[in-house]
């Protein structure tokens, strides 16, 4: 070091900012062979590193992304197909409750036209028993006048066919007479 | 200043130990990234890490900060280089028997400022064109009047005294530390061979100096290497945004 320094001052006139071309030339090729192989080499390989990194994290984002939209997509599914469901059930009930309603009110008709029936029958059966009363009475009423009448008369009033033309007119004009009445 | 050169041996000019350093330089820096970089896996070594994290040091925080965009990459290799290149040489100085910062002769940092110029000034030219001139010293927003004052001032600022600066940055900076660092291995040699031992005890405070300002040194030769490549990235950029400065 000494012999440095000594060596350095004597040679005074040695400009520090005076460039050894030599030197220069060296760092000179030195860089640039450096530079050449970053370049080259080294630079190409971290970023290729670098890149496959990116690509696997990034890759990784991508698949978890890709797995929750697929979730997500699976649940709005099964929200719909509940919807779809409640729908269905609704419409099912809704449908029921009008066939039930339907069937109720069928129920209802026919019963209403089975007693209307029943009452027809019941009124017709009722007319012709009158009818037959009428007739059975007419015939009885017309025996019973006719004996009580040949009893108090004491004459026989036996022959069947005046007695009943008696009886006949009597009710005709009896008849007739209601009729007037009414009228 | 010159080392005596190995080749012819004890001459003054020839080739000398800096250049074998430089050389040296280029063989671990190479062997070191490629050694890093060779086996890529998507989970790194230690190896790999470590060379991850430095070329990402470079990568991210110099280049992609400062130049940014999609084209920061074209330029990673250029400041990379520049940056470890510098780090090494730098770094000589603060081993032991090497003691040598390849910048402290000043040729070494004269050819990485003027590589550094002619790329940004090819840079400007090939993003803007001849207009690239007009950019870089016509700064817009400025009163026409003043523009007479300021444009001279750009002239020299920008294309005259940035590679001076840039060079002479890196070169007084290791020149100073390699000084100090040899004032102070002779100061304490010459303190010990004194007679008087007061005289020679005081070689001890010398020593506690010198440990501190070696200490310095070394921070300086890390940060200089920084610095160098950080203003590489600035005027890159400052070339490829001209338009916009």
């Amino acid at each position: 070091m000494n012999q440095l320094i000594i060596s350095a001052a004597t040679e005074g006139e040695v400009n520090p900012l005076m460039p050894n071309l030599w030197e220069m030339g060296v760092v000179l090729a030195g860089f640039l062979i450096l530079l050449f192989i970053v370049v080259k080499f080294v630079v190409p390989m971290f970023e290729k590193t670098f890149a496959e990194r990116a690509e696997a994290i990034e890759g990784g984002i991508a698949k978890a992304e890709k797995a929750q939209a697929e979730a997500s997509a699976a649940l709005e599914e099964y929200k719909q197909q509940l919807t779809d469901a409640r729908a269905e059930a609704n419409r099912i009930r809704e449908e029921a409750r009008a066939e039930g309603a339907q069937i109720l009110a069928d129920l209802k008709e026919k019963a209403a036209a089975e007693s209307a029936r029943i009452t027809a029958q019941a009124h017709a059966q009722i007319e012709s028993e009158r009818q037959a009363a009428v007739v059975s009475l007419r015939s009885e009423v017309g025996t019973l006048a006719t004996t009580l009448a040949g009893r108090i008369v004491g004459e026989a009033l036996n022959d069947d066919a005046r007695a009943a033309r008696v009886v006949d007119r009597f009710l005709a004009d009896l008849e007739t007479q209601n009729a007037g009445a009414a009228k | 200043m010159h080392l005596p050169a190995i080749l012819p041996w004890g001459a003054a000019e020839g080739f000398s130990k800096q250049m074998l350093l430089v050389l040296l330089s280029v063989v671990i820096i190479a062997a070191f990234f490629v050694l890093a970089a060779r086996k890529q896996q998507l989970v790194p070594g230690k190896l790999q890490f470590a060379g991850e994290a430095a070329y990402g040091f470079v990568r991210n925080g110099i280049a992609k900060d400062i130049i940014g965009g999609k084209d920061f990459i074209k330029y990673v290799p250029l400041l990379f280089s520049l940056f470890f290149f510098i780090l090494v040489n730098n770094i000589y100085g603060a081993i032991p028997l090497l003691q040598l910062p390849t910048f402290s002769h000043v040729g070494g940092a004269y050819v990485l400022a003027g590589l550094v110029y002619f790329t940004w000034i090819a840079i400007g030219l090939k993003k803007n064109g001849i207009r690239y001139f007009k950019l870089a010293t016509v700064p817009s927003g400025v009163p026409w009047f003043i523009l007479p004052i300021v444009i001279p001032i750009e002239i020299i600022s920008n294309f005259l005294v940035r590679p001076v600066t840039h060079s002479l940055r890196l070169f007084a900076t290791m020149l100073a530390g390699h000084l100090i660092m040899m004032i102070a291995g002779s100061g304490i040699e010459f303190l010990v061979m004194q007679e008087n031992i007061l005289l020679k005890g005081t070689s001890l405070l010398v020593l506690v100096g010198a440990i501190a300002l070696y200490m310095l040194e070394a921070l300086i030769m890390v940060l200089q290497a920084y610095v160098f490549t950080l203003l590489t990235a600035i005027y890159i950029e400052g070339a490829l945004h001209a338009d916009s400065h």
